[in-house]
């Protein structure tokens, strides 16, 4: 066995304390044949520190396309010839999706905006929208809508908005070669001012844009640094017209390293499978993942693309006698 | 008729990269007259609309 994985489980697994930047890269090099450990080593982190329950949530866009930004991931931009148009989701169908995300067992419901922060209609529809999804369903409500001021930030606070998603997306070195419109830096403003409120910060990525492991390896250390109650690990599902659309998918492998890697960076941080993992790893790759370090899964479709229905995931967590997270247990 | 991932002639060239993709994805461009639809994507569907031959769903 690798010694990287020897001091992994002496120090992770014993005390609860993350491995820094440099050992997280050595995890990432991790050699094919001592994959299956990695793995292992991974999980025995994530049923100490984490226990067995898996977070599923549901997420759900409110406005889509159209974004300013020029996120080069991304089909919502509406910089890129990309066929994504640009459309509103009414609070009726946005307390439906609720509905039937709840009704899946999920105890987490996102509202998703493609903006680069909101304008007032965006904020005048989150009230109305937050207020009728409380008044009709059972479930937490988390909100993603870019760049926020502080004065937002106390909105959404105000209207019982538990936990707020903005993703880094990737390492500070490499950030300028994936958005030019912001800065990280603008990002992770954001990001203190949402956890000096109280709100719980949810912030990952996405893996696969062009970083190398050395930025992999850089990029979970500063989530680390910023210590997320929740880290979505995406991979990049190229998408036609963006000006990453014929990047190669990330090697299942190094997905597998990458989560085990990240599970050992942040051992108590809700780990979630988000987009791309069907691209990447297909349905073994999910089982594979969830021994290997993740906790949460998004269920069913994303934004703008569509996810293994979420029965099968549920299955597959009945069948690793995984319990799903119960709403109670998140309040 | 019109690939509704690519938006090109259906009869024209190979949509089997584009077949398979759409598994993982809502239509984007109305097969009877190419515009581009207004896609919604919900947890547990989808709805796609062309202003001129109406709403599909999943």
């Amino acid at each position: 066995m690798p010694e990287i994985l020897d001091r992994a489980r002496a120090q992770v697994l014993s005390t609860g304390r993350g491995l820094d930047e440099a050992a997280i890269l050595e995890v990432l090099k991790t050699p094919d044949e001592d994959l299956p450990e990695l793995l292992q080593l991974a999980h025995d982190v994530r049923m100490k520190w984490c226990g067995p329950e898996v977070e599923v949530e549901g997420i759900v866009s409110l406005k889509t396309g159209g974004c300013p930004e020029d996120c080069h991931f991304c089909s919502q931009s509406g910089l890129f010839a990309s066929p994504v148009r640009s459309v509103w989701l009414d609070i009726p169908s946005l307390v439906e999706a609720a509905r039937q995300t709840a009704a899946t067992g999920a105890t987490e419901f996102c509202i998703v905006a493609a903006v680069r922060g909101p304008d007032k209609r965006l904020m005048d529809q989150m009230r109305e929208g937050v207020k009728a999804i409380k008044a009709a369903v059972d479930i937490q409500v988390a909100a993603s809508l870019g760049m926020l001021t502080q004065e937002q930030v106390d909105e959404l606070v105000e209207m019982g908005v538990h936990r707020y998603n903005h993703n880094l997306e990737t390492c500070r070195s490499f950030f300028p070669n994936v958005v030019t419109t912001h800065s990280w830096e603008e990002r992770w403003g954001t990001l203190k001012m949402v956890r000096d409120s109280g709100m719980e910060v949810c912030c990952g990525g996405i893996l696969g844009l062009g970083e190398t492991i050395e930025q992999r390896a850089e990029f979970a250390a500063q989530l680390a640094e910023l210590d997320p109650h929740e880290v979505p690990m995406n991979f990049l599902n190229p998408r036609p017209g963006t000006p990453l659309g014929d990047q190669p998918v990330v090697e299942g492998k190094d997905a597998l390293r990458a989560i085990a890697a990240f599970r050992l960076a942040m051992p108590k941080t809700i780990l979630r499978y988000a987009g791309g993992r069907e691209i990447t790893l297909g349905d073994l790759g999910t089982r594979d993942g969830l021994l290997g370090g993740i906790n949460a899964v998004i269920v069913g479709n994303y934004l703008t693309t569509l996810g293994r229905p979420a029965t099968d995931d549920l299955a597959l967590l009945e069948d690793l006698k995984m319990p799903v997270k119960a709403l109670s247990a998140t309040l | 008729m019109f690939c509704d991932r690519c938006g090109e002639d259906a009869a024209q060239g190979d949509h089997a990269a584009c077949a398979a993709a759409r598994e993982l994805e809502p239509p984007r461009f109305c097969p009877q007259c190419r515009r581009r639809m207004k896609v919604q994507v919900v947890p547990t569907g989808w709805t796609a609309s062309c202003v001129e031959h109406g709403t599909r769903t999943s």
